[in-house]
């Protein structure tokens, strides 16, 4: 009697605290962009980027107000698990901005770096220096641009980088010409043997097959990187032969202390990249030919 | 044949955006290129073929125009790469960039396509009195095709087939319609002469 008690207060403790949350969050700025309708709420100190509210989307990026350095997601955490592949990166790409947090962190760990972001959405880079923190740098330029061609060029000046992240995948709508095979070969034209490329996929649905089978035919063997509390898959590869377990365990553990102040929990990672095939190797790959990659993820 | 034409003209437009975006991405100035081109290559066919089907209109005209599309498309599959390329190369803000793009490859076709229902309507129509009645008929017949072929490509087609397998079907039915066109003008030119020879006899 006394525990179902304790569980109906608990419950009901735990409903108030939600629709709380839920009232006290505060729209403080709305917009509607060429691509999507933009709404920046905040919760306490919670401040997010919201983009399609009202298709129920989720947050695209999370910042704290009294803690910025701090990464709220794990997806966002997770983009630095590459750091395992290679530890120095002199020039880093970013594909896809949101609120800021991937490049505001790369900066800060590698203030030498060059760091050059792609976002496609212009409205997106103003919130993001209006509401996230986020500011170009002598070393750190935003390029409004569509992430395909940017690559693409880049790779036809022979330019490289050592570190890679593609997180234009967020968001209701996939852009399907960033999910094929041929894409993937023009990221590999910019990568040296030792670059790393982290992506962020989707882990459900049919696509994640053809995603994975895509991945596979253009990098070979690649890690596989999924934790319990996401929904986010973020494949990881390079060029070269992927680094024994060992090896990312010392790693780990020599980054696991500069990591600490963004709460990315670096040691934890090693044991989570995986290079097992958990998908159905049949599926087609994505090409530019064939790659209905929105009517893929319905079904 | 106005529904295959309306069919293909909406076929080859959705895949449009996914020809350029290899080269010029997905942005929505992409869309407006080519919204853009198929808009004006239309606008220009429609004034071709009214004036067009003030001289001598025939079938055998109206059937080049089905296969005249057709041969105007291939280059879509066969040249796209060696068009989108150097205009990429020249061209780095990708609005300008795709719309030279969806120019070279869309126009000529698109407006071959346009000729269609202005010629068709002059076909058709045998008194003054049902010229809009039939110029209705056809409009509704064609863009009926047209919403079709919108459907059936973002739908279905992109899912069962790849892009130039796409764009080969559009290609093949265009030459089909030319080809049943010419077909039926001179089988029924036969019968028609048939037909006055026996009432000659009688």
């Amino acid at each position: 009697m006394r525990k179902s008690m304790l569980f109906v207060f608990a419950i009901s403790a735990l409903l108030c605290s939600v629709l709380a949350g839920v009232v006290a969050a505060e729209t403080i700025h709305e917009e509607r962009s060429k691509y999507r309708d933009i709404t920046v709420t905040e919760i306490g100190n919670r401040r997010c980027l919201l983009f399609n509210v009202h298709r129920g989307d989720r947050n695209q990026t999370c910042v704290l107000v009294n803690d910025k350095q701090r990464l709220v997601f794990d997806y966002t955490r997770m983009s630095f698990a590459g750091l395992l592949l290679n530890d120095c990166p002199e020039s880093i790409l970013v594909i896809g901005l949101g609120g800021g947090s991937i490049p505001l962190t790369f900066a800060d760990l590698f203030p030498d770096a060059r760091i050059d972001v792609v976002e496609i959405d212009e409205a997106v880079v103003s919130v993001a220096e209006e509401f996230f923190f986020f500011e170009e740098t002598a070393n750190m330029t935003v390029y409004v641009d569509d992430g395909r061609p940017f690559i693409k060029r880049a790779g036809i000046r022979r330019e490289k980088y050592d570190y890679i992240v593609l997180d234009a995948f967020s968001g209701d709508y996939i852009p399907e010409h960033m999910l094929t095979r041929e894409f993937l070969d023009e990221v590999r034209n910019i990568m040296r043997p030792e670059s790393v490329l982290v992506a962020n996929t989707f882990s459900t649905s049919r696509l994640y097959d053809h995603e994975s089978v895509t991945y596979q035919r253009a990098f070979g063997e690649f890690f596989n990187f999924k934790l319990p509390t996401t929904g986010n898959r973020i494949i990881i590869t390079q060029l070269e032969p992927l680094p024994p377990r060992g090896q990312l365990v010392e790693k780990a553990q020599s980054f696991a202390g500069r990591l600490e102040k963004y709460g990315i929990p670096i040691l934890q990672y090693p044991s989570r990249l995986s290079t097992r095939v958990d998908w159905d190797m049949s599926r087609r790959q994505l090409t530019d030919q064939y790659a209905p990659a929105n009517l893929l993820r319905d079904n | 044949m106005a529904f295959a034409s309306g069919f293909c003209i909406m076929t080859v437009e959705m895949l449009g955006a996914r020809i350029l975006s290899p080269y010029f991405g997905g942005s929505l100035s992409v869309w407006g290129s080519i919204i853009t081109i198929f808009m004006l290559a239309l606008a220009l066919g429609y004034l071709w073929g009214g004036k067009l089907s003030a001289r001598k209109p025939s079938a055998i005209t109206f059937a080049g125009f089905f296969i005249g599309a057709a041969v105007f498309s291939i280059p879509i599959i066969v040249f796209s790469d060696a068009i989108m390329e150097p205009i990429f190369m020249a061209l780095e803000d990708p609005r300008y960039g795709s719309l030279f793009a969806a120019i070279f490859l869309f126009f000529i076709p698109t407006s071959i396509l346009g000729m269609i229902s202005p010629y068709a309507v002059r076909l058709m129509v045998q008194n003054e009195a049902h010229s809009g009645q039939m110029a209705g008929l056809l409009y509704f017949i064609s863009t009926l095709g047209s919403a079709a072929g919108t459907l059936g490509t973002s739908f279905y087609f992109v899912l069962w087939f790849e892009v130039n397998q796409i764009l080969w079907g559009a290609i093949f039915t265009l030459l089909l319609a030319g080809l049943v066109i010419l077909v039926a003008h001179y089988f029924g030119k036969d019968k028609r002469a048939a037909h006055a020879e026996a009432v000659n006899h009688a």
